[in-house]
């Protein structure tokens, strides 16, 4: 397709702060979630999980089980195929383990039962004759030759030789000369970091309600970013024709990326085929944690030349993550994104891709980027300090922007980093005073955005109203911003407009709702489809006036004669249109698809300000403000919602959040008391300036701002930090015990 | 003829080469060539490549047009969170 090419225009509707269409029921409890969920002569299910990090299953008796009254089906690996493609077969392996466990938490087995408590007592009964393997859940423990194997045969052709079989990805990108570019610097710093794995943290556990019939037919309701997707891989993994597969998408409570594949649905589906019931299922928090998300944990090592007036001469990265005990998925994202802020003559990252006994990773707001930018954003930092240079200034003197080379190889079309780093400079916040203890910290972030496959229809009711039918859950506030673009199109007030989320069976295929691709791409697709409907609307009033069609433009909601040359008729609005839709040629509707692209990539800056507690160690967030390029704000209010809430993410991975392993491989903390996500106690309100600088890719200006707020808050946090202690910190979380180990060693 | 500027792991399947020529006037034709050219990418091919043309990232869109003065870059295939 050819890029929408955005024109300037005087906004009326868009750019408001509109109610929001879920508002009543989600405060009142009427929104459905996926728990929510029911169907006549439903069973319940649940999920025998593996107590081992790594074994080999010898065997599955379920024979026990299944004699127990009320349970009506038991489900095993055995039950499944074995998909032809490595991704669908890593996804169905994943939902249940074929062979050998890979994970503490890997499913093995699974009944559907009468109630709950049936359920629960069927698992103590399946007995699976485990041989116990050796394990390994450090990333760089696993890269070393000898260490136990997670998966044979997953190596790709890229990988050099001489590492273990768990390394099955290498990744190198940059320009220039590295050993030139460090010979010009006056100082270079060396430092190396890790991160822990963090979890995506939604509120709502997965869950859902699948019913399959005798004639092979089956409906599944979930919580998901993506059912059409979801539809893919359960027709995928049950051999099922998608037409034959209809998905439906509740309310959701939370999804950050974690929603972005199944876990559960294709188990679901397949006890309802062998029990001949609906079953739901439904995760505990203890599954959510040991079963699905997370992200990757990393070590990295980073090598930054910079001279003494602040331009950087030379950077390099070497990043390792582990993504669990199948293939990882965004170290490319995170080689990629580890100097996009930069304008260097000389770059080079490497990024390599680990299994290791955890469970699989999953997609979490721009996945791969903020680990890597954390440990690149530290050094610049380190270095602004030994020259005692603003690291504002510094930031700006090597930005990138129009023209410049990025570190992952494309030049710059117009991007908004320049822009957030000044809005920054020029804010109170950054030359407000600082106390003892107090330290200051900023960083970049970046995120690449996309649009992806998007179908949209826009049905004009009789009664002059309009109906919007979308196929992508809301996560962020789209139904709003979608219909405000569609009444921004139409000329119709807000209030008259309602947009849905439709099932897989009534609108053809929509991308999962990642990417920060929905305001974006379903909104070019509500802006082509109202169009459509305008289009056929100024058809409507041109017949019924008897001028051409071409004679009649749309103007404030309205079919208005062009021109003097096509005759005085009174304007027709929308509901005069709709109203006499039958008697001139039947129902309005309007129409898009489309795959889009110009999505345009997203920097942010964050500022924030902590104080740490030389006693216990804690580190008090005070002030925290977020500098980021909207392209246009369709609804501020969740613009800044997402702005807010990645921050206040970050700020979780930064100061706490962790997956804790044992020595015996498995996990220590699945639960929120022990996995400590920031509470609103913990947090200050979190400012945001939004910058609107219009992407050309999109007929409003608009960008994606679902990822990018997550990116900054790992180096900033780190470097406030830092600053607050007087010590160089290098590891994330720096929970009160890491921070006491760093200053009692001090 | 079509300059491609290939991501660092990528030059293994290219003799070292960061950067190749091939004729084609569109994403698809772009991803045929380079197969039958250089079949160590196929692998790479097959796994997912978007394009990067003129600073502007295509996830897939086999019929983008691709201009011979194009600043054509290969990028792992996009996803997100």
């Amino acid at each position: 397709m050819s890029l929408d090419e955005y024109r300037k225009r005087e906004f009326k509707q868009v750019g408001t702060r509109v109610r929001r269409p879920d508002g009543v029921d989600k405060v009142t409890g009427r929104a459905m979630y996926g728990a929510d969920a029911t169907a006549p002569g439903m069973l319940w299910g649940r999920i025998l999980r593996s107590p081992h990090a790594h074994a080999r299953i010898r065997s599955i008796d379920v024979s026990a089980a299944l004699a127990l009254k009320g349970v009506k089906a038991v489900v095993t690996a055995e039950d499944f195929g074995v998909p032809e493609d490595d991704f669908t077969r890593d996804v169905q392996d994943n939902c249940m383990a074929r062979g050998r466990a890979l994970y503490d938490g890997h499913a093995v087995a699974a009944v559907a039962a009468v109630d709950q408590a049936t359920a629960r007592a069927a698992l103590k009964l399946i007995k699976v004759d485990y041989e116990i393997l050796p394990h390994v859940t450090d990333v760089d423990a696993a890269m070393q030759p000898g260490a136990p194997v997670v998966q044979e045969g997953r190596v790709q052709e890229n990988v050099p030789k001489g590492f273990s079989d768990n390394v099955t990805a290498h990744f190198e990108f940059g320009h220039g000369d590295l050993d030139a570019g460090f010979a010009k610097a006056d100082k270079i710093v060396e430092r190396s970091f890790k991160t822990a794995a963090t979890h995506q943290g939604y509120i709502e556990p997965h869950a859902c309600l699948a019913s399959v019939t005798s004639d092979g037919k089956a409906d599944l309701w979930c919580c998901t970013q993506g059912h059409f997707y979801v539809r893919t891989l359960c027709a995928g993994i049950l051999g099922m024709e998608a037409s034959q597969l209809r998905v439906t998408a509740s309310e959701i409570g939370g999804g950050f990326g974690g929603k972005t594949t199944v876990f559960i649905e294709p188990v679901a589906l397949m006890l309802s085929k062998k029990a001949g019931r609906p079953v739901k299922l439904v995760m505990s928090r203890d599954e959510v944690f040991r079963a699905t998300g997370p992200t990757v944990s990393s070590s990295s090592d980073i090598k930054i030349g910079m001279t003494k007036d602040g331009r950087i001469t030379a950077a390099e990265a070497t990043l390792r993550y582990q993504g669990g005990a199948f293939p990882c998925g965004t170290t490319e994202f995170g080689t990629q994104a580890a100097f996009a802020a930069y304008d260097l003559d000389a770059v080079r990252t490497y990024g390599w891709s680990v299994m290791t006994n955890r469970p699989k990773e999953a997609a979490y707001r721009a996945p791969g980027a903020p680990v890597a930018i954390y440990a690149v954003e530290s050094v610049v930092d380190e270095l602004c300090q030994h020259f005692g240079l603003d690291p504002l200034d510094v930031r700006l003197k090597n930005a990138a922007r129009k023209g410049t080379k990025s570190s992952y190889g494309p030049t710059f079309p117009d991007i908004g980093l320049v822009a957030t780093l000044e809005a920054a400079r020029a804010h109170p916040h950054y030359k407000a005073p600082l106390g003892p203890n107090q330290g200051r910290g900023l960083s970049c972030g970046f995120w690449f955005n996309f649009g992806g496959n998007t179908c949209v229809s826009l049905n004009v009711n009789t009664d002059g109203t309009v109906g919007i039918t979308e196929g992508n859950p809301d996560i962020g506030g789209s139904r709003a911003s979608i219909s405000l673009m569609a009444a921004e199109e139409l000329g119709i007030p807000y209030d008259n407009i309602r947009t849905i989320v439709a099932d897989t069976s009534s609108l053809g295929y929509n991308d999962v709702t990642d990417g920060s691709r929905v305001t974006f791409a379903v909104g070019l697709a509500t802006i082509k489809a109202a169009r459509d409907a305008v289009r056929k609307m100024c058809a409507r009033a041109a017949k019924i006036w008897g001028i051409d069609e071409e004679a009649v433009q749309w103007k404030d909601g309205a079919a208005v004669p062009a021109g003097p040359n096509a005759g005085k008729f009174p304007p027709m609005t929308l509901a005069e249109i709709a109203a006499v839709s039958a008697e001139t040629g039947g129902p309005i509707a309007g129409h898009y698809e489309v795959n889009a692209d110009g999505a345009g990539v997203s920097f942010g800056v964050h500022l924030c300000d902590v104080e740490v507690d030389r006693e216990t160690g804690a580190t008090k967030v005070l002030r925290y403000t977020v500098f980021q390029d909207a392209g246009k704000a369709v609804h501020p209010d969740y613009v800044e919602g997402q702005m807010q809430g990645g921050a206040v993410q970050g700020i979780g991975w930064a100061l706490n959040e962790e997956y804790i392993y044992g020595e015996d491989g498995r996990l220590q903390n699945p639960t929120f008391l022990d996995y400590r996500v920031p509470v609103a106690s913990d947090l200050p309100m979190i400012e945001t300036v939004i910058l609107e600088i219009p992407n050309p890719g999109h007929p409003y200006g608009v960008r994606g701002v679902g990822e990018t707020g997550i990116v900054p808050p790992l180096a900033a946090l780190s470097n406030a930090v830092s600053h607050a202690i007087g010590l160089r910190m290098s590891e994330l979380p720096m929970s009160p015990p890491r921070i006491l180990k760093a200053l009692g060693g001090s | 003829m079509v300059k491609v500027l290939l991501w660092g792991s990528l030059r293994q399947a290219t003799g070292g080469l960061a950067e190749v020529e091939v004729e084609a006037a569109n994403f698809k034709q772009l991803l045929d060539r380079l197969a039958v050219e250089y079949p160590g990418l196929k692998p790479q091919i097959a796994r997912g490549i978007s394009l990067s043309l003129d600073g502007v990232i295509y996830r897939e869109a086999w019929f983008t047009e691709i201009g011979p003065d194009s600043e054509v870059v290969l990028m792992p295939y996009m996803t997100g969170g």
